[in-house]
Order: C-alpha cells, then structure tokens, then sequence
C-alpha cells in the first residue's frame, strides 16, 4: 500500500471518529436528569412544607447572621435592563462589602433577554447562578428541572433572618410564583420558584387633558369605552388617536390588558380533557372578546398597533398621541414624572372598564421576579443575594429612591415615604388597592407558554388585518395550532 | 508517438527524516482542522434534526424522520419558502440594479463623485439591527421624520411594517438602504478595473453611449456583477436580523421566512430537533444557488479574458 493511500485513508479514518466523537459528545451530555433539589414537574418542594413564619422565629436575626460566611463566592447573576435591575447594581458595592461575596452580572434587553437565558440555562453549567425571570417563563424553565426550589432556604432556619418577614412579601405575587410542574394546575402550590422583585398590574392609564377638553367621562364600562374611543379620534391633532394598545407579535401582547378583558369576559384559555390539555380559545366568549378587541383597536387603536410594545403605548401617552393606555400600571407612571414627557402631569389611573359597572375588575399578573438556578455551584451565597436583594430595606430604596414599581413589599406600598412620591400621580394608587384582590395569573400554566402565546399574538395581528372572514375562523384556526403546541402533554403521568 | 519512460528512483522513507515525512500532516493540518471546525456542527445539525433534542427535555431520543415529515407537511414551511424566496428576489434585484446605477453615474473622478461615495457607504458601517432602530424611528407615527414629512403630503399615519400590504416593502427598503452600498463599491471597483482601450476605440468610431454601455461595459462588468449578485442572494436568503428586530416575521406570518421559523422554533419554543430540518433546508437552497453562481461567474470571467 503506498503512503499516500496509508495517508488518505488515516485522514479519512481520524475525521470519521472525530465527528462521531464531536457528535455523541454534544448530544451524550444532553441525558441529564433534573437536579434532587430543583423544581421538577409535579415533585413536591424538597424541604417539608412548614411556616416560613415559624420557622424565621427560630432564625437568627439579621444582626447575629454570619453574613461573611461565603466570603470570597463569585455569584453570576442575569438581569433584564429594568429599573429594578438599576437599583440592585447601584446596591452591589454595599453587598459585597456586607458579604464578601463578589457579584458579576449581566443586563440584556427585554427582547432578546429569555432567548439568551432560555440557552444559558440548557447548558446546565451553573451560570447564571441566579436570574430575572417572570412567572411565565418559570413554568417552562422548572418543567425543564432549571430552577432551584426555594422552599429549600426559606424553610431551613439556618439560612434566613428573623427579620426577613416574608409575610411582608405581597401575597398574590408570592402566590404567582409557586407552582407544582402538573401542566393545568393553577399557580399557588408547590414549589417557590422565584421572589418577587417588582409586579405589575392592568389597569387604564387617561390623559385628563384630553378627557377635560372634550367634555369626557371615564370609561368604567365596555360600552363607555368604546364610545369614548370615537369621541377621541384625532383628539390631538393628526394622527393621534384613542387608545394606546400592545400589539407586536410577541406574548407581551396578549398578558396585560387583553387576557385581563379575556377573562373578565368568562373566557379561559385551556380545560382538561381526557388527560389532555385542550385550548378553549374559540369559546362564545372568547369570540366575544376577540371581536370587542377586535373592534376596540379599529375604532381607538393606533395604524402602527401591531408594532406595538409595553414601550411604544407609553410612549404614545406621553408624547400626547393617544389619549388612553390600558396595561401596566407601572408602564405610564415612567411618563408623568415631572419633565419625563410632553403629557407629564396629565395622566390619571383608574380601574379597567368591565361588561357592567360594579362587576370585578381581574387583572392579570407579571411579576419581576428572581429565580435560582438548579445547577448553580454556588447556592447558598447566592440564596445570600436574593435574601438581601428582596429585603424590606431593599425594595423601599429600589422604589422611593430609584423608581421601580410596583414594589413587592406591603410595607413600601403602606410607607409615607412611598404615598408622598405617588401624590403626583392621581389614581395610582387607589386603583392598585381597587385591583391587587381580584389580581392573579390568569393563564393556565404549561410549558409551551412561549409558543402559544406567540401564535395568539400572531391570529390576533391576521384577524385585525381581516384576514381571516370572521374572528370565529381566526380564533378556529389558533385553537388547532394552540392543540397541536401542547399534543405532547400527557396529564395522566403525573398523577 | 515515442513511448516515454519516467521512471522514479526508489526511496525507502524510513530512511527520509522524521521531520520532512511528517512535512506533508504540518502543512495540511491548519486546514484539517477548519474543516472539522465547519464538519462538526453540520454532522450534528443532521444528526439532531433525527431526534425530538428540545433544551426543556432533560434527556432526548431517535425520532427518524419524524421532524422532516412534519415540516415538509406543515403549511407553514411552504410559507416560510415563499417568504424567502420573495425577499431575496426583491432585496437583491432592486439593490443590483441601484447599486449598478449609482455606480455608473459615479464612475466619474470628480470631487462630488469622492465625497458621495463616501457617502453612500455609511449604510454599510452601520450594523442591520440598528439600521431598524434608525428607520423604525424615522418610520414612527409619534416622532417619526418620515411620518412628518409624509404629513406634508396629507398622509397620516402611514402604516409600514405594521400593516400586511406595507411590511415586506418596510423590510426591502431597510435591507436596501444597508447593502446598496455594498453592490455599488463592487461595482464600481469592476468599472474602474476594465481596460480603457475597447471604450476609447468605441468612441473614435463614434459609438453611442447606449450602445457602449450595452456592448461592451455590460458584458466585461458581468463577472463583477455576478460576484455582487452571489453575496447579496446568499445573504438575503438568510436574512435574519432585519426582519427579526423590525417585526420578528409579523403582521401575522407575513415576514415568516424559513430563517426567522427555524430561530423562533428552536430557541422560543424551544424545539430544536423540529426546526433543523427548516435550517438544513435553507442551507441546501442557499448552497444549490451559490454553486450556480459561482459556476456561471468563472464562466462569465474567462468569456471576459478572451478564453
């Protein structure tokens, strides 16, 4: 055999093997079983379920904690650019000095922020240690086994302070980020799968100019709405118009002011069938909404609606095109601080409009929150950031001082510090007493939230544009890619 | 024909040294190792469109051809091609043709000539996700320069990317403004590489310009033209960032093309076995179409070298 056949054929031989080798390496790493500890579908949280109040009795107070006692740790952590993220950076030069943990952090921009985390998280290389995530995002991320239960530190005496008050945490934002991994089980039970950072709640945000100059009432019902929409038509001059709605294709579109009408209308978005999760998104009255959405953006919505986000609507009432904004609360509050827009000072809060005046106002709910990841090597300095990170001294700096709302403690939201802030922001406030009770998540949680929701975004950008005869087909047709999404959960497994 | 008789001295190589045997492995190893560099993900992108691998599994398993099956039955690829093929024909034909025309009218070495030339290409310095943010702020109804200037004309509120009859026009406008420059600096490097003697010879026999630029600049820029055509094809063919970061493939699917489908099928939904059959398949398009226009190019050049 000469040597340029032995040659060709070594080389031949070393490629084949190196690419089954590369292959089996990159996929062989992907047979990982979730973590003991982590937030698995259906397990019930690791530690037994106690009193966190109880168990913060028999816990050292803040001043007697070791808070040294992970000095030198680096803790990774993710967050999405946010106020809230502001406020904990220009706080780390404080905890690294309380702790001797060292914090390297990350800030990504809200549209790209989940792509990015979503494939950090799946390599299960423990960095991130810890990360910005919202509900949603969580029910995909702990069916995966990414998050960490934190039922784990919360219920262990030896890791939190007597003085954490976790009683103090809002209740229904503690409540939206617990979850058991059984896909249709409501929020509520199960394992803690982040604390609450910030939340933000739906309500409508009003121009009182523009209410004042046109001799207007506030909307309180569907009706109202409507009729005030086409009183408002190019209330400003060209090209401003009547309210300010999301409308990009993305699930930011269907969570604030479109599931909270969805669900005042009666309308839910899954049942159980047969062990299967089935989308109810042709219902009666999910039709009946989609069509008073429907005609609610063609009558008061901006021509660019469906390039809308959280971003464009707020910055449309600021800037005094559109008269109304219905979604977070939060979201208009960043215009009317003094010098922040053209409209500052003219925007007023109050309660969404419903089908019948007294009827209940449900809001949806989003919550900044910030989650452990399972396969960090550095849990318990990093449980350390987020115990300090959510304290009540915190969250009173991050929203006073630094403008991150709504905060997650009772005890801002009761604070005369907080009240004096929010005066110049009429109805803030008395409409988030209005809502917070009737305020929950008011999806059905599964895993396939992102899909789902993008394809509703999607069917609702076509049926706006007519392309579908009705919004019966539209909504048909979203059901059977909705169905086809979630085929692959089987219920009867995890019971 | 006398037969010639070559004969090799013999070598025994264990005699040669060490150094120079392995001479051969040295000077090929470089290029060994890009190739497995480019093998390795590719074998793997096959290898994982066989399986139902989803970064929310903890473990994953051989499905066949379950994810091909799926996707060449699914509606939506269908619609992700068309998507496709359009922009690129769109993008790439209307930025040839202004490219070539900026180009010619350029062709000149006068002082306006230097400094638009600088001009055009600072589309090109500009990274195609924030070109978007430029024109999506030039584009927006509350502050928009165009809206305003639109409103001049008595239009308001003019739609853009949010309607389905004006995104894909918002899209090709944006990919145009950025990569015109690129076919128009390629263009003009050919013009100013042809030899003057056919065009002076042209114009003593008092050719027209007409018939100069159709006989003889056209056919001696082509190699040029093909090589400007070949980039600005296989790119928009892929086109991801653009559309992406303008409408992320909306109103409805209208922008769906098969790039930004595979994209948010693995990483949104994080399905990654059943959106590389989508990636593998735009890989094959894009390498179908490449080799043609390589193939015609090399042509073209040596037709242009008088071969």
């Amino acid at each position: 055999m000469s040597q340029t056949k032995r040659f060709k054929q070594g080389v031949s031989l070393f490629l084949v093997l190196t690419l089954a080798i590369g292959m089996f390496a990159g996929c062989g790493g992907s047979a990982q079983t979730p973590p003991s500890s982590s937030a698995a579908p259906g397990a019930s949280p690791a530690a037994p379920q106690s009193n966190i109040a109880d168990v913060q009795q028999q816990a050292q107070s803040s001043g007697d904690f070791d808070w040294k006692q992970y000095e030198g740790t680096t803790v990774k952590v993710s967050f999405v650019q946010h106020t809230v993220a502001d406020a904990i950076v220009s706080k780390l030069p404080e905890f690294t000095e309380k702790t001797g943990i060292k914090v390297e952090y990350s800030i990504t921009p809200e549209a790209s922020y989940f792509d990015k985390l979503s494939t950090s998280l799946s390599s299960r290389s423990g960095d991130p240690d810890l990360f910005m995530s919202g509900a949603y995002q969580l029910w995909d991320y702990s069916t995966a086994g990414f998050v960490e239960d934190l039922d784990n530190f919360l219920q262990d005496a030896s890791k939190i302070t007597s003085d954490y008050d976790f009683e103090d945490i809002v209740p229904s934002a503690v409540a939206a980020l617990k979850w058991n991994g059984i896909p249709g089980y409501p929020v509520g039970e199960g394992a803690q799968l982040a604390l609450p950072l910030a939340f933000e709640i739906y309500s409508l945000a009003y121009n009182t100019r523009a209410f004042a100059e046109n001799n207007l009432e506030v909307p309180k019902t569907y009706e109202d709405l409507l009729k005030v929409c086409d009183a408002l038509r190019g209330w400003n001059g060209p090209g401003s118009y009547a309210i300010a709605l999301r409308g990009a294709r993305d699930w930011g579109t269907i969570h604030p002011g479109y599931m909270s009408t969805y669900a005042n209308f009666g309308a839910v978005d899954f049942a159980q069938q047969d062990d299967k999760l089935v989308s109810m998104v042709n219902s009666p009255e999910a039709i009946a909404m989609t069509e008073f959405w429907v005609e609610l953006i063609k009558r008061g919505g901006s021509s660019s609606w469906s390039n809308y986000t959280w971003y464009e609507a707020g910055a449309d009432l600021g800037a005094g095109k559109a008269a109304m904004m219905f979604d977070a609360d939060n979201n208009g509050i960043h215009q009317n601080w003094d010098g922040a827009s053209q409209e500052a000072g003219n925007i007023a809060w109050t309660v969404m409009p419903v089908a019948k005046e007294g009827d209940t106002p449900n809001s949806n709910y989003w919550t900044w929150a910030m989650a452990m990841n399972s396969a960090s090597k550095n849990k318990d300095a990093a449980w350390m950031f987020l115990m300090y990170f959510t304290s009540k001294e915190f969250a009173h700096y991050a929203s006073v001082d630094m403008n991150s709302l709504d905060p997650a403690r009772t005890s801002v939201w009761d604070s005369d510090a907080f009240k004096s802030k929010m005066a110049k922001q009429p109805g803030y406030i008395e409409t988030y007493n209005a809502t917070i009770d009737s305020t929950t998540i008011l999806f059905t949680p599964q895993p396939y939230f992102f899909e789902t929701t993008t394809e509703w975004a999607a069917t609702l950008q076509d049926i706006v544009a007519g392309q579908y005869s009705s919004v019966e087909e539209g909504m048909n047709a979203l059901k059977a890619k909705i169905d086809k999404a979630v085929s692959d959960i089987d219920l009867s497994a995890y019971y | 024909m006398p037969k010639l008789n070559v004969s090799h001295p013999s070598i025994n190589y264990n005699e040669v040294p060490k150094k120079i045997r392995m001479r051969p492995y040295y000077i090929i190893a470089p290029g060994l190792l890009i190739l497995i560099g480019i093998l390795i993900p590719f074998a793997t992108a096959i290898f994982l469109s066989l399986t139902n691998y989803s970064f929310r599994l903890p473990t994953w398993k051989l499905v066949g051809l379950k994810n091909w099956i799926d996707t060449l039955t699914d509606p939506s690829f269908y619609h992700a091609l068309w998507v496709t093929i359009k922009y690129a024909v769109l993008c790439t034909g209307t930025q040839m043709i202004l490219g070539t025309v900026i180009a010619l009218l350029l062709r000149k070495d006068t002082r306006y000539s230097r400094i638009l030339k600088v001009l055009f290409t600072f589309p090109l310095m500009v990274a195609p996700a924030i070109a978007v943010l430029i024109w999506q702020l030039m584009t927006s109804n509350s502050i928009g320069v165009l809206e305003k200037l639109l409103n001049i004309f008595g239009i308001y509120g003019f739609p853009w990317a949010s309607s389905h009859s004006t995104a894909m026009f918002t899209a090709v406008l944006i990919d145009t403004w950025v990569n015109t420059p690129f076919i128009l600096l390629l263009v003009l490097a050919g013009l100013q590489s042809l030899p003057k003697s056919p065009f002076e010879a042209a114009e003593v026999d008092g050719a027209s310009r007409w018939f100069i630029f159709k006989t003889l600049t056209l056919p001696m820029l082509k190699p040029f033209l093909y090589i400007a055509l070949l980039f600005r094809l296989m790119a928009s063919l892929q086109e991801f960032g653009i559309i992406y970061a303008l409408t992320k493939g909306g109103p409805g699917d209208t922008l769906m093309n098969i790039s930004l489908t595979g994209y948010m099928t693995a990483f949104q939904y994080q399905r990654l076995g059943s959106a590389l059959p989508y990636l593998l398949v735009l890989w094959t398009i894009v390498n179908i179409s490449a080799k043609f226009l390589v193939k015609r190019q090399r042509k073209l050049a040596k037709q242009a070298q008088g071969y």
